[in-house]
């Protein structure tokens, strides 16, 4: 196990190395490196250097730094939530969040909405929408019992029809075309528009969500056996189920407020690190994270570049390359969904 | 140690499943619970592994009351064989069982591999230890199930239809391996000649209430049969060991 998180994250740090030098305009290796070196140590850089340094420390490096969180994000919450909902096609926007989001972003790109944020209109607006769908599914989907797996997906799914009508809403009355693609752009998730400003808050969000759900990574095995099974071995599913929710609200709230709703992360990345190491979640929460961010710096890079200066959603780049790679691991066999 | 149910009432969502229970599983005895399907038998049990929580009355082990215990103490003194068995996720045997050491504090990862290779060589399932667990047969489940129960270390072992899916031969066994334990055993049963061979003490529960309660010969007696399970029953000896069996068919129509 030590070994493969090891090498996992090497290969993580080769790959944000390798993200860095990678893009549409062509940098030299030995200059990206120079570059990086001046960005942190504060050295100055010749001037006919800036525009390239600006692309390497001020582009790029947010941007990748940005991609490798968010996916780490995205992998981790897709286990917590498949786990809590006791649900293999369940993933962090099954809740609810990320249409919710969507909501908030759109009313910024779309209708001005928060202009006194500057900035941080965009992010804090899609931020404090996914919060408010998420508190309102949790208020819908609360029963007696506590939150039960099937109200929860239910109630996610069905909020999440209604977000969608209004975002839709949204963009058919809004009268600017490129604003329309640009609320399309962010509703299939875009690393594009990373900043510095955005990297510490997300880094420190989904870093602490992972370890809380890695301490925890026990009670979710009992959690995914069955709330009997889990409440026979001492662990309440009514309290942890509420703690995974707060916990994966907070981590899918910030990931899609910086990145939009990148799809499939959250769905396979989990999949394909239990067929690779195994169900116990002490396992699959070490791995999935460093898989996610490997994966989602990689397709951010391909999104970059297969059709430089113009860009494809990346969430495009994770479903062409991850679905072929699912089916194939899939088909191998020996993996069951729920015995099926 | 001592199970003490004393005068515990279980509602949910407004009806009252059972009420004022009175049961004294004493420090190593098996004692039986049977009863017609939805008499309430499971509500009980689970109130013990606290997937649910009285509305009334206090479960005492040793005279500590359960429920005020923070869950994963009492999770290891007592532990379960909940009826239902789903998991969405393909967990291996080992990791199955290694659930079992959840509750326990200052373990390292040495001594809980060497207590669940025991609990596993006990329930004889050690051979599937590297298998997944949705690819098992029901009565393998329910080994893995047995062997997760004790490798939680327990001294009180609360079992819902622990041969459920068995064929006879490892109906037989769960019951006298769950017996030579030396545990405080409460099993809900369905088998009335299992429950009569096996427990030092059965309780009749029907209708949310005990209805009876002794040894196993006193309480299976034909009237009461007749008037809790709506069969008729024939007690005969078992011509090789003596053993009081009985055969039962259905009670004739009443006029």
């Amino acid at each position: 196990m030590l070994p493969l998180s090891l090498a996992l994250g090497l290969l993580l740090l080769l790959s944000l190395a390798c993200g860095v030098g990678l893009g549409a305009t062509g940098i030299g290796r030995a200059d990206v490196l120079r570059f990086l070196w001046a960005g942190l140590t504060g050295a100055t850089v010749h001037e006919r250097d800036v525009a390239a340094y600006t692309i390497v420390w001020e582009i790029r490096l947010p941007r990748v730094l940005l991609g490798a969180v968010v996916g780490a994000g995205l992998a981790a919450v897709g286990v917590a939530v498949q786990a809590m909902v006791r649900n293999a096609l369940a993933d962090p926007f099954v809740l609810g969040v990320s249409s919710g989001a969507a909501v908030g972003a759109n009313a910024v790109i779309l209708l001005g909405a928060f202009a006194g944020l500057g900035v941080w209109a965009l992010s804090a607006s899609a931020f404090a929408s996914a919060l408010a769908a998420m508190a309102l599914v949790y208020a819908v989907a609360r029963s007696p019992r506590g939150l039960t797996p099937l109200r929860l997906i239910l109630t996610g799914t069905a909020l999440a029809y209604g977000f969608e009508a209004v975002t839709t809403v949204m963009v058919f009355g809004a009268a600017r075309g490129e604003a329309a693609r640009s609320a399309m752009m962010w509703l299939l998730g875009s690393l594009g528009g990373a900043t510095w400003a955005q990297v510490p808050l997300a880094a420190v969000t989904v870093a602490a969500g992972w370890a809380w759900l890695r301490r925890r990574a026990e009670a979710l095995n009992a959690l995914a056996m069955g709330d009997e099974t889990s409440a026979a071995l001492g662990v309440r599913p009514a309290s942890l189920r509420r703690e995974l929710f707060l916990v994966t609200a907070a981590v899918t709230g910030t990931v899609v407020a910086v990145s939009g709703a990148i799809g499939f992360v959250g769905l396979m990345v989990p999949h394909v690190v239990r067929m690779l190491v195994g169900a116990d979640h002490r396992r699959v929460l070490t791995v999935a994270p460093l898989a996610g961010a490997l994966l989602l710096v990689w397709a951010d890079v391909v999104s970059r570049l297969l059709f430089a200066p113009a860009e494809l959603p990346v969430g495009v780049i994770t479903a062409v390359v991850g679905v072929p790679a699912f089916l194939l691991l899939m088909r191998r066999g020996g993996y069951a969904f729920g015995g099926r | 140690m001592r199970l003490d149910i004393d005068d515990v009432t279980v509602e949910a969502a407004g009806t009252r499943l059972v009420e004022h229970i009175r049961l004294t599983v004493d420090d190593g005895a098996f004692v039986g619970l049977v009863g017609p399907n939805g008499s309430g038998k499971s509500t009980l049990l689970r109130s013990l592994y606290r997937a649910l929580r009285p509305a009334g009355g206090t479960v005492r082990l040793d005279g500590e009351d359960l429920h005020a215990m923070e869950p994963r103490a009492a999770a290891r003194v007592l532990a379960a064989l909940p009826q239902e068995s789903s998991a969405e996720f393909d967990f291996t045997v080992a990791e199955v069982v290694a659930m079992g050491r959840l509750p326990h504090r200052d373990r390292t990862a040495a001594s809980d591999r060497e207590i669940c290779a025991r609990a596993m060589e006990r329930t004889g399932v050690h051979h599937l230890a590297g298998r997944g667990f949705l690819g098992l047969s029901g009565g393998e489940k329910q080994r893995v199930l047995l062997a997760r129960a004790l490798a939680q270390q327990p001294r009180v072992l609360v079992l819902d239809e622990p041969t459920n899916h068995l064929d006879i031969a490892h109906q037989l066994d769960v019951l006298s391996l769950v017996r030579a334990g030396g545990l405080t055993v409460l099993a809900a049963l369905h088998d009335l000649n299992l429950a009569a061979a096996h427990c030092d003490v059965l309780y009749v529960i029907a209708g949310g209430r005990i209805v009876a309660s002794g040894p196993p010969h006193d309480v299976l007696r034909p009237p009461l049969l007749a008037e809790v399970f709506g069969v008729r029953a024939h007690p005969v000896r078992h011509p090789g060991t003596g053993a009081v069996q009985l055969l039962f068919d259905l009670l004739p129509p009443t006029t």
